[in-house]
Order: C-alpha cells, then structure tokens, then sequence
C-alpha cells in the first residue's frame, strides 16, 4: 500500500493539476498541500454521526512506520447501514477500513492510535481477539480471492473453523443459506466440488461473498469489491448489497462515485489521511460542504 | 505527419539491428545447450561403456566331488576345517591334468576366485545331504581371467606386462574350448559388500549404507527444515536476529561439506559418543547439510503463496496457525517436497563429509542397522577408483551408474510429485 506522506510536504499530482483551488502558489506546488491541510482544520464536515452507531472509531490514527497514514479520524457507522468511503488513490480510506477488523495488525509496521469499539466495547482493548473479531467483522476484498478448494468448502471453511456447525447437514445448510443470499446458488448447485477457482471473475467475487456471511458476521467490509469486475457482475453485487444490507452494516470502499451514489446511505469523504467529510449520500452529491469534496466529486481531484 | 513518418522510418531502421542481436543471442543459446549435451553425451557415453562389462563375470564349470574324506573326516561334517579350497584345487587340476609341478599348480589355483570356495561351503551348509556326491557348479574366475575375457587385458602384450602369465592364459583357453568358461550376470555385484577380490566385491553394503543415511536425513532434516521455514517465515518477528538467523541459513548452505565432517566427527563422535561409520551419524551429518537448502526452498515455497489467500482466511477469523495449515502448507507444499528431494539427492552424493566420520573403512559386512559400520555409495565409488586392480575400474563405472540411476529416480520422483500436487489459484 502506497499512502501518501501527509506530515511532509509531498505535493500529490491530482491538487497541483487543479489551478481553481490556489491560483498564487500554482508555480510552486510544494507548499500548496499543507496549506489546504491547514484549510481542512483538522475538522471533519457535516455529520459523523449516526442514528442507531454500532461501531464508532474516535480520532484514528494509523502510523505505518513515521508515515502518518490517517489522521484523528471519527465516524459512526450505524446499524444495518451502508456506509460508502470514498477518495482519492491513497487517501486512506482502505487503511481505515482495515482497522475495523484489525487487519492492519498483520503489518509490522503499522501502528493504531484512537478508539474504536463495537457495539460499545474497544475492539483494541488487550483481551480482544482478533480472530474473534474478525468472525464479528467479516471482509470482502478487491481482487476475488477464492481458496484453491471445492466450492463447498470455501463457503463451509469460516463456519468449519469456528464451530458453527454442529452436524453435517448444518454445514449443508448453512452452505446452502450462504450461497443462496449471495445469489449464487443457482449457478453451482450442480458442481460444489468443483474448485472455487474455476468460476468466473464475478462468481467468484459473489463466492467470497458467501463464504463471509456464511460465518454471520455482524459488519461486512468490502475493499473495492467491483473493481476487478465487468458492469453486469458489478450491478449484481450491487444488488446483492442491497438485500444484504437489511441484516448487516456494509462498509464499502469503492473509486466510483455511481456505486456510492447507488448502494449507500452515508458516504465519507477521505483525502490524503483526513475524514473531510460525512454526510447522507444524497447531501453529498447534490450540496457538498466542503471545498475538496466538491472538487472530487465534480471530477476535479482524482 | 512528418514526425509520424519519421518515427516509422527510425523504427524501420533499426529492425534488422534489433533482429540481428536476436539471432545471434538465439544461437548463442543454441550453441550453448548443444555444448552442455555433448558433454553430457561424452560422460554417459564413457561411463556406460566403461561401467556396462562389470554387470557381467567370467564363471568356470568344475566338477566338484563333496567327498566326505574333506568335509567330515570323523562323520559329522565339520566346517571349521574342511579344506574347501582343497575342494575347488582338486576340481580344477582334474580339468587339466597336464598341469605338473609346484609353481605351475599354484599358478593354476590363480585363475579361479577365492569365493569359489566359499560358494561350496555355501552349497553344502544349505544342503548337507549332498555331501559324497560330485556337482558341477559354476564358480567365479579370478578377475584377472575375467579381464582377459572381456579384452581388458591385452593378450599380445609383453608377459611381464601383464598380470596373467602365457600359462594361464593357454589353461583359459582350453576350458573356453572345453566349454567351461562362461561370462554370466554379474549377481555378486547387488548382492555382495565390498571384497578386497574385485569378482567378489558388490555394491550391496554401499547402497544400504546410503539408504540408511537416507531415512536418517529425510526423518530428520524434512519436519526440522519445514517447521524452521514456517517459523521463520510465518511467526518470527522481523528484526536484527531474524535477519542475522537468515543470512546464517544462506551461509550455511555454501559452506564446504567437508566441514560439516568435521563438526559430525567433533559433535557427534568425539562428544555425543556415538558409534564411527555408523550410518546414523551418517544421517546426522548430512542432515545438517541438507537442512539450510530445505530451509530456503520451503521459505521461497511459502513466500510464493500469493497474499490474497492469508487474507481471505484471516478475513474469515482464522488464526495465523490456522492460515498456515490450513492453505499456506498446502499450496507450498510441492515446493517444499521438490526442495527437500533435491536436499535429499545432495546428500546421496555427499562423500566428503563421511570420510570424516569414519564411513571411508573397508566394510564387507553388509549393515542390518543403524549404528553398523557402514559405508556410502559415493565413498564406495572413491575406495574402487583408488584400488590397484584392473576389474575395480569396470566396477567403479557400474557403481557410478548404479549411483546416478538412484539420483535420476529421486529426481524424477520429485518432478511427478511437484505435477501431481500442484495446484492452482
């Protein structure tokens, strides 16, 4: 991962191709981007918070090494919620999701300051497991990553290794359920010994899909879930959010504001490790609060 | 337009440039792997005709009288002093009679093997109601009678010259005429140990001694190596130790084996008191030289596990033990068993550090167990090519042979086991 220096002045390409924001300094883009910074006051916009919040993350901050990643970052997602994060390359906003289920804890380097708790308990407190956690917070990922198994297996594999399943015929079941709400069932019911790797680029992602709700997780992260898939696999994991989301809290990383704009409630706005701005989905795109937002969503950073 | 045009023209100009260096690189490749086959063709081509005679051996037919006189004087047989030489001397003066007088008997005894009459021995403890009969059996020649027969002898060449004197060969010839000399399968080379006789000395000590050595390392070195990757790999923190533990492991995979020798004679005879040329110290040594190359293959085996499949399994809640044996072992296994096959193969052609500990002795006994002296193929194939007598160099060719067959058969095992397990993601 690649994130941008915040605490030097590094000027990232897309401010300096935009001459609207600071005219005087154009000739000289180094300076332009703490200035901004200063301009954000540190200061998120509109409304982090959420109606009925299950997990909160209070002032955030991630250090991979001295590179302070993300910055005094707040945000409430709310119960059966989709929340969108949205941003620039190297904003943050995957570095911030990660922290949600600990995984940034798998790099060395990387280091977690702040607060974040699920339903009202720190998910950093000494005896959180991470392994527990993740079982609670379940993750989807860029590129379709399917186990080199059966299919049955990469769904059966979260509820084997957590002991849900007490007999047989409820690891069918909760196979069966699984790919079933992932829309998937239809397509493989004849062939669940076939590996996971044979299906196509959009089964496949749907297969992780199942294979993580399969363990009943209560918050689903999906790190640009659409990104390695064609327009028709895209629009049926939309859809598949869509019913998902009437019994799990979705946060979902996504470079298209049309996938923002269709599948969440609320949408933050990450830029260059600050939270710039929260606000429901429609607010943000038709009435933007802050200067950077606007610019983004207009086309102008990014 | 124009600086389109000119951009063709330039690259254009340089094509046949640019497919000239191909040429030339393509042949200097093709004149590279043409050379390395000759080469390969020349060894196998020499080695073959060289080693190919020791597989067969010049064998004489005698009429061999068990007589009772010999073998039990007072009734019962009695096998510490039964002359059985006597036995096999007897036999071969009635085939020539002609020959007279003390130096030229001796002389006559010279053409036939001494293991002629252990075979008699053999013959009559396994089968006692034979004695007092006559049997026509078929006992080694000498191997200098088997050199002349395979024309490794030059029967033209001054006497003095030559190990076999003008008499002897004349008594050859004349049991060849009489049909008495054959060359036959070679048995005694798979199922003897070594013999100071080149007609009686086999391989059989040898390859137990490399299989014993074998189990030893692969027992050993195969889990040690493999949970020494995952550790390394998997759980231990990156810091300055982790770093001086790797550069150590690549050092100690160039280090020259024959220290390893020296640490297996310090280590493991001088302190831990284990027995010398025993195949289990053996083991030991080429387990700490095999190790390091296990080490770093199943480290590379499990870096090319693509970070996607951790991911998704720590994304489900496994823990990192889980992850590990759960995908990663998997998918980096045929790595790890193609590294330790060929760890393993490294070791079968070890010989320098087993001369340290004792495995270079002359051995006839074949071992039975770990902690039996023992020696090694490879140092078998340098005691032959050391020894004076001419047959041993036929033998040390077929040794050599028998050597690289094991090796091709590990290798190839190692291949199939790589296509069979591998696995796609």
């Amino acid at each position: 991962m690649t994130e941008a220096s915040t605490d030097n002045p590094v000027p990232p390409p897309p401010a300096a191709q935009d001459p609207a924001v600071e005219p005087t300094t154009s000739a000289a883009p180094l300076p332009e981007v703490p200035e901004r910074l200063s301009e954000l006051g540190r200061e998120t916009v509109g409304n982090i918070r959420s109606d009925n919040p299950f997990m909160v993350a209070e002032d955030v901050n991630v250090y991979y090494g001295d590179n302070h990643a993300i910055q005094h970052v707040s945000l409430e997602i709310g119960k059966k919620e989709v929340i969108a994060l949205i941003g620039p390359s190297g904003c943050g906003k995957s570095t911030f999701l990660r922290c949600l289920n600990r995984m940034n804890d798998t790099i060395e380097t990387a280091r977690v300051t702040g607060n974040i708790t699920l339903d009202g308990k720190d998910i950093y407190r000494k005896e959180q497991d991470p392994v527990a956690l993740r079982a609670r917070v379940g993750m989807v990922f860029q590129k379709p990553n399917p186990f080199p198994k059966s299919i049955y297996d990469n769904v059966a594999y979260g509820p084997r290794i957590h002991g849900l399943a007490g007999d047989r015929a409820e690891l069918d079941n909760i196979v069966h359920t699984s790919l079933d709400r992932a829309g998937l069932l239809k397509e493989v019911k004849d062939r669940m010994d076939e590996p996971g790797t044979s299906l196509s680029g959009g089964q496949q992602q749907r297969l992780c899909i199942a294979r993580t709700i399969a363990v009943d997780p209560e918050v689903i992260l999906m790190d640009e879930p659409c990104s390695a898939l064609d327009p028709i696999a895209t629009a049926r994991i939309e859809d598949l959010m869509d019913e998902l989301c009437e019994d799990y809290a979705i946060v979902i990383v996504t470079h298209s504001m049309q996938q923002a704009a269709r599948v969440s409630k609320r949408v933050a706005y990450f830029h260059l490790g600050l939270l710039v701005e929260v606000d429901e989905t429609d607010r943000i795109f038709t009435n933007p609060q802050h200067k950077l937002t606007e610019d983004y969503i207009t086309g102008r950073i990014g | 337009m124009s600086e389109c045009k000119s951009t063709r023209q330039k690259v254009e100009a340089g094509l046949p440039r640019r497919l000239r260096k191909e040429f030339t690189f393509k042949l200097v490749g093709l004149l590279a792997t043409t050379v390395g086959i000759v080469f390969l063709g020349v060894f196998f081509s020499t080695l073959i005709a060289k080693g190919s005679s020791a597989f067969k051996q010049t064998f004489l037919q005698l009429d061999i009288e068990l007589s009772e006189d010999v073998l039990a004087p007072g009734g019962e047989l009695d096998l510490a002093y039964a002359d059985f030489d006597g036995l096999v001397r007897t036999a071969l003066r009635a085939q020539l009679p002609e020959v007279s007088g003390r130096s030229d008997r001796r002389a006559l005894y010279r053409i036939v093997s001494v293991g002629a009459a252990y075979q008699v021995r053999d013959l009559i403890v396994a089968n006692p109601e034979l004695l007092g009969t006559t049997q026509k059996m078929w006992v080694p020649a000498s191997s200098n009678v088997d050199m002349l027969i395979k024309g490794n002898i030059d029967a033209n060449l001054d006497e003095a010259l030559r190990p076999i004197s003008d008499k002897q060969i004349g008594w050859v010839r004349k049991l060849q005429e009489a049909g008495r000399l054959e060359t036959r399968f070679n048995r005694a080379l798979f199922t003897n140990g070594d013999s100071r006789e080149p007609e009686l000395a086999g391989i059989k000590g040898a390859v137990m001694g490399s299989l014993y050595m074998l189990l030893v390392t692969l027992v050993l070195s195969f889990p040690i190596g493999v949970a020494a990757a995952i550790y390394l790999e998997e759980f231990a923190p990156r810091n300055r130790w982790s770093d001086l533990i790797e550069v150590n492991i690549n050092n100690l995979a160039a280090v020259p084996s024959i220290v390893f020798g020296l640490l297996g004679l310090a280590v493991f005879i001088n302190w831990a008191s284990l027995p010398r040329s025993a195949p289990v110290v053996g083991g030991l040594v080429l387990t700490l030289l095999t190790l390091p190359v296990i080490i770093i293959a199943s480290r590379a085996a499990i870096k090319a596990v693509p970070p996607s499949i951790r991911e998704a399994a720590l994304g489900l809640g496994a823990s990192q033990m889980q992850v590990v044996f759960h995908h990663v072992l998997p998918l980096a296994m045929p790595g790890m068993l193609t590294g330790a096959i060929i760890g393993m193969s490294r070791a079968l052609g070890e010989s320098a550090p087993l001369l340290m500990i004792g495995m270079v002795a002359f051995i006839v006994d074949v071992p039975a167990r770990l902690t039996d002296p023992a020696t090694a193929l490879p140092v078998q194939i340098y005691l032959w090519a050391d020894s004076p007598e001419r047959a041993f160099a036929e033998r040390t060719s077929a040794a050599i042979i028998v050597l690289l067959g094991f090796l091709l058969v590990m290798n190839l095992t190692a291949v199939i086991l790589r296509k069979r397990m591998e696995r796609r993601w």
